[in-house]
């Protein structure tokens, strides 16, 4: 176990903080511990870890996806046209969002690979055509959500929040059967050392455009999942989402220069960010003074990241990083 | 020294020019007052603000890294100089301009502290400490639009004009030459390009690279800072979130301008014509009245289609 514990110390460190945080925060709550409380906060820490899985499959293959937003405002605005009725068409329309996101991701990955302009660069300007469309598709918020589906995926089953078994789906379903295929192998064996992977046989390009088609569809479920949460259309939310997802998948142990970190430890940094604003939140600080303390815990948990360089014992190695 | 110029005036550079002189010409057929002197002087004037921003981005590109902390940078020199300048008090408003660039340089150091000392990557800290920054200004104000005024010479700075040229943009062109003798006649330029292809390699070769990236991190520091003295004069006074929509342009005019985001390549006459390229076509898709969403799809395509043909000359090269 201390084995194990020891190869995963960057996803069991997050995953250690996060219960910490959620331990004062369900303690401080007024209302104390309920399903009710519970679901408010797992709904809101499951839309940022579902763009936090958007960056990290930009990330592990040393990329940086600056459109996560904008796809979720795009695909936001999608479902507000497309998730209104009833039965079967919710099926449809739903299946039309996600596939706004995947086509999304790989117009980006074509860009990446085949045009080979620098991944920021890229999401960089497609962000700002995402954003385009999604402001045609509702110049001002409105539109409508299913509310029995929106309250289907946003409520409980048996006193356990949806929003947590989804999560539990993601990482049991998705996640770990995939990181032992030779897909999952490819995205990290790229994000260490492109060359090293290309000369083990490895198709780069095709791996690639499959990492920023799952990033896509993440940043697709993540907007989904944000119409059913707020059940309107909402062109306006990129830019929030985008910074966040960064300093999530940060939080969570996975490392910017590609190669290093787990969908887990993504999901867990998300669920951290969010919980350390619920928590300001009850915390009785004032309300302006807020916005600065979120920045700073940012800061410091950044910065507790990096420490590690004071450990090194040749100065060389910290250029290595 | 002509000889050097000319070398550097390689495709790369010119292109931005080419396509800004192109659409100033395919905008000229719809909207005739285009080519006039008002029209194009008051480009210069607007082009200064975002330029002089982006010469400090150039810098800190070309290192490699990049500088996400310009909107609150520029948006707290603005604070700061207007706050100062609105006291009425002599002393404190000649204090303005000097106290808001200081305010830049510190914020640049604290900048460089995360990348070059803790090794944290840029993009990640100079995003944390923009966040940092919005939260002591939204503190300070308490969320409203700050009182204050920008003083005469902010005024001047920004709207005046010497010889009927905009002062706004002989300011950027002294920052821009001042910053280009630096880069081509001084080892400092030298050490940038090169930490900018090999860190470890430049740091073997006797370099004190942690030196180099907090010198060119006050540098960006103190560009935002005077962009943001520069707005404040423009608007007469700051309002919150001003530096916002100055982030991804810069950037932008950046990279169009043929400097490599990944560092090493590029320079500062490229960023020029990237600056000139983003201002007008801003301009003409206003004067064409088009709609917020039609503009940014414009923008975003247009930007992917100049990269194209950089990567691929680049190729070619």
């Amino acid at each position: 176990m201390p084995e194990f514990l020891r190869a995963n110390r960057r996803e069991a460190i997050a995953v250690a903080v996060l219960l910490f945080l959620l331990t004062v925060y369900l303690s401080t709550h007024p209302r104390g511990m309920s399903t009710y409380v519970m679901t408010i906060w797992a709904n809101q820490c499951l839309i940022l870890a579902l763009a936090a899985a958007a960056q990290f499959f930009a990330v592990i293959v040393r990329g940086i996806d600056l459109s996560v937003g904008a796809v979720m405002a795009l695909t936001n605005t999608i479902a507000s046209h497309v998730m209104g009725g009833e039965g079967i068409s919710l099926l449809g329309g739903a299946a039309l969002v996600l596939a706004a996101g995947v086509a999304c991701g790989l117009l980006n990955g074509a860009l990446v690979v085949f045009a080979r302009i620098q991944p920021i660069v890229v999401t960089l300007a497609t962000a700002s055509i995402f954003v385009g469309l999604a402001l045609i598709l509702r110049p001002t918020p409105g539109g409508v959500i299913n509310y029995d589906l929106a309250d289907a995926m946003t409520l409980d089953v048996l006193g356990i929040p949806t929003a947590l078994l989804i999560t539990a789906a993601v990482i049991g379903l998705f996640w770990i059967p995939l990181r032992r295929t030779g897909l999952g192998l490819g995205l990290y064996a790229i994000g260490s050392s492109e060359q090293a992977a290309f000369q083990s046989g490895i198709q780069v390009p095709l791996v690639r455009m499959i990492s920023f088609g799952l990033g896509g569809l993440f940043a697709g479920l993540a907007g989904l999942y944000f119409s059913f949460v707020t059940t309107t259309g909402d062109a306006g939310i990129a830019a929030n989402f985008t910074l966040n997802s960064i300093a999530a998948v940060v939080l969570g142990g996975v490392a910017l220069r590609g190669g290093v970190g787990s969908l887990i430890g993504a999901i867990a940094g998300a669920f951290i960010l969010k919980t350390i604003g619920a928590l300001m939140f009850f915390s009785g600080l004032p309300p302006l003074a807020q916005p600065f303390v979120e920045g700073l815990v940012l800061a410091a948990a950044i910065a507790i990241g990096g420490a590690d360089v004071l450990r090194v014992r040749n100065r060389l190695e910290v250029f290595a990083r | 020294m002509s000889l050097a110029i000319a070398r550097r005036l390689d495709l790369t550079t010119l292109l931005p020019f080419a396509a800004t002189v192109l659409l100033i010409l395919g905008g000229s057929l719809f909207f005739p007052q285009m080519l006039g002197i008002g029209y194009l002087s008051q480009q210069l004037q607007i082009a200064a603000f975002l330029g002089v921003i982006a010469m400090g981005a150039t810098i800190v590109i070309l290192l490699g890294h990049i500088d996400l902390s310009v909107p609150w940078v520029l948006g707290g020199a603005a604070l700061i100089s207007t706050t100062l300048a609105g006291t009425g008090d002599p002393l404190l408003t000649a204090l303005a301009i000097p106290a808001a660039l200081a305010f830049g340089g510190l914020i640049g150091l604290i900048n460089a502290v995360g990348v070059a000392l803790l090794r944290i990557p840029s993009m990640v800290w100079t995003l944390a400490v923009n966040s940092m920054l919005l939260g002591i200004s939204v503190l300070y104000t308490g969320g409203f639009n700050p009182k204050g005024e920008a003083s005469a010479t902010m005024n001047w700075l920004a709207t005046g004009k010497l010889a009927g040229i905009p002062v706004a943009f002989l300011l950027w062109m002294a920052v821009a030459v001042g910053l280009a003798l630096m880069l081509h006649r001084t080892g400092f330029g030298r050490y940038l390009s090169a930490i900018g292809y090999n860190e470890k390699a430049t740091f073997l070769s006797g370099v004190s690279t942690p030196s180099v990236l907090f010198a060119a991190f006050s540098i960006a520091g103190l560009c935002s800072a005077l962009g943001g003295v520069l707005l404040a004069g423009y608007a007469n006074q700051a309002y919150q979130s001003m530096g916002d929509p100055y982030l991804l342009p810069t950037i932008a005019a950046v990279v169009i301008g043929g400097t490599s985001i990944l560092g090493g390549k590029g320079g500062l006459l490229g960023t020029v014509g990237g600056v000139f390229f983003i201002t007008l076509l801003n301009s003409i898709l206003s004067v064409m009245q088009m709609s917020d969403a039609w503009r940014s799809i414009i923008f975003g395509v247009l930007i992917i289609t100049m990269l194209m043909v950089q990567t691929l000359r680049g190729r070619e090269g």
